[in-house]
């Protein structure tokens, strides 16, 4: 599972990374699914199942869907992928790099203070769903309300 | 080597058998089309035909693979594997027989649902990396159709889930030893095979492959085994989708003792097959915009009741 866990880590980074620096929107859209869907690696090496199918089916399968179907439509052609390349200046990096590695220093410096070890608890789907409609079961309502809002908002929308 | 669930001998059997399924299923459908149609259908080739899926395969191998110039290269060889990986993955979760089987999941249901809904990338990206008008409304009309049938499939399972009390497709089997689901849970037996055949955008529902409107859709441009992937993709879709029905309505393999466990599982899963072949036959291809409609506003609404009403059933059941 460490093997795994790290292994799909990996992979997260590396499509990540690609994400950013690729110019096509296609292969970076690809990239991305490719990182959703280590992420969810990751949760099932964690011991979390349920989560990591839900990472799959949600982001990987549905969102990004969304991303790919509105790509279609968009025709974008050999010239946006000019202007994304001239947009991928070294003076662009300066900034966010810098910020990046803050988060990184703070984040290297929590995991050396404080006693953080790698100890997977597998959480099954009953129990998650003991959680959900037990303790948290106002905020499963409240989310559902909003979606629901959601849902109307995107029915009026389309109705004009 | 034992012959159990997750063993090497077991997964190879799996898949080889799947594969060649899948490939045979070509000249089976072509067979019963010709039966239903009152014609002979492929029947040179060795006996009864049977060798006609050798000969395609030896054509479909030999023949020039070619990428258009004008295609987006890396999107465009990504695209026909995924759909082929995305099934042959789906099945590992399928529990075949007691002991056949390649892993026994708890989350043996959503699996499949995340599968299926990775799918549609393959149809997506093909036609989307043809850079062809046609293949782009052919892949256009599979993304919105497979992402709507998705939503009906998921929910016409839960039913079934709830009643099992597990998302363990193995188990969900086991929990039918005293009654089918397909008695309880008709209405979401039916939204489910009306979802399976356009997630697997099989005829009637092969809207993002209309020959008749859009060439050939999303695989217009692709040749020799490219295609080939599609094709016995849609295959495996269809042996996979059969299996699910057999599987989460029909008691797996469960069946009088006189046949073995595995046969009965096959038994069932081919009248599956067959039927989607007979649906290829009888009916006609809606139109884009009708097919939509029927799913949003006609299945949603009576999968969400189904699940309210199995739900209730549920709990009443508890209560008594």
């Amino acid at each position: 599972m460490t093997l795994l866990f790290y292994s799909a880590g990996a992979i997260a980074l590396i499509a990540t990374l690609s994400v950013i620096l690729s110019s096509n929107v296609v292969h970076a859209l690809v990239y991305l699914i490719i990182s959703l869907l280590s992420v969810a690696v990751i949760f099932f090496a964690l011991g979390a199942p349920f989560a990591a199918m839900l990472e799959a089916i949600v982001y990987a399968g549905a969102i990004m869907v969304l991303f790919l179907f509105v790509m279609m439509m968009l025709n974008l052609g050999q010239a946006t992928e000019d202007e994304e390349r001239a947009w991928m200046q070294p003076s662009l990096w300066i900034g966010p790099g810098l910020l990046s590695g803050i988060l990184l220093l703070l984040f290297v410096s929590t995991l050396l203070t404080h006693d953080v070890t790698l100890a997977p608890v597998e959480v099954s789907v009953r129990d998650i769903s003991l959680l959900l409609f037990g303790p948290w079961l106002l905020a499963v309502e409240l989310a559902s309300m909003l979606l629901l809002a959601g849902l109307i908002a995107a029915y009026h929308l389309a109705k004009k | 080597m034992k012959f159990e669930v997750g063993s090497a001998l077991s997964i190879a059997a799996i898949l080889f058998t799947v594969i060649v399924v899948a490939a045979m299923l070509i000249w089976v459908e072509r067979r019963l089309l010709g039966l239903w149609q009152e014609r002979l259908g492929p029947n040179r080739v060795g006996p009864f035909g049977l060798l006609q899926v050798v000969a395609d395969m030896i054509k479909i191998f030999t023949k020039e693979d070619w990428v258009p110039p004008f295609a987006d290269r890396f999107s465009f060889l990504l695209a026909p594997p995924i759909i082929m990986v995305v099934i042959l993955l789906s099945f590992s979760v399928i529990p075949f027989a007691p002991g056949v089987g390649v892993i026994d999941s708890d989350i043996g249901v959503l699996f499949v649902l995340a599968m299926a809904s990775l799918g549609a990338y393959s149809v997506m990206l093909g036609g989307l990396s043809s850079n062809n008008k046609y293949a782009l409304l052919g892949s256009l009309r599979a993304a919105a159709q497979m992402v709507s049938y998705e939503v009906f499939m998921g929910i016409s399972l839960l039913g079934v889930v709830a009643l099992a009390g597990t998302f363990n497709l193995r188990e969900i089997v086991l929990s039918q030893a005293d009654g089918w689901y397909i008695l309880p849970q008709c209405v979401g037996f039916l939204i489910f095979v009306i979802a399976g055949v356009a997630e697997s955008h099989r005829l009637p529902f092969d809207i993002p492959e209309a020959e008749q409107e859009i060439v050939a859709g999303y695989h217009t441009e692709y040749s020799g085994m490219k295609f080939g992937m599609f094709f016995v993709g849609e295959y495996l879709g269809v042996v996979l989708v059969s299996s699910l029905i057999v599987v989460l309505f029909f008691g797996g393999w469960l069946g009088p003792a006189f046949l073995p466990p595995i046969v009965w599982f096959v038994l069932k899963a081919s009248v599956f097959v067959a039927f989607f072949v007979l649906l290829r036959a009888a009916i006609p291809r809606p139109r884009y915009d009708q097919l939509m409609n029927y799913g949003w506003l006609f299945l949603l609404p009576l999968s969400l009741l189904n699940l309210l009403l199995t739900g209730a059933f549920v709990l009443w059941q508890e209560g008594m």
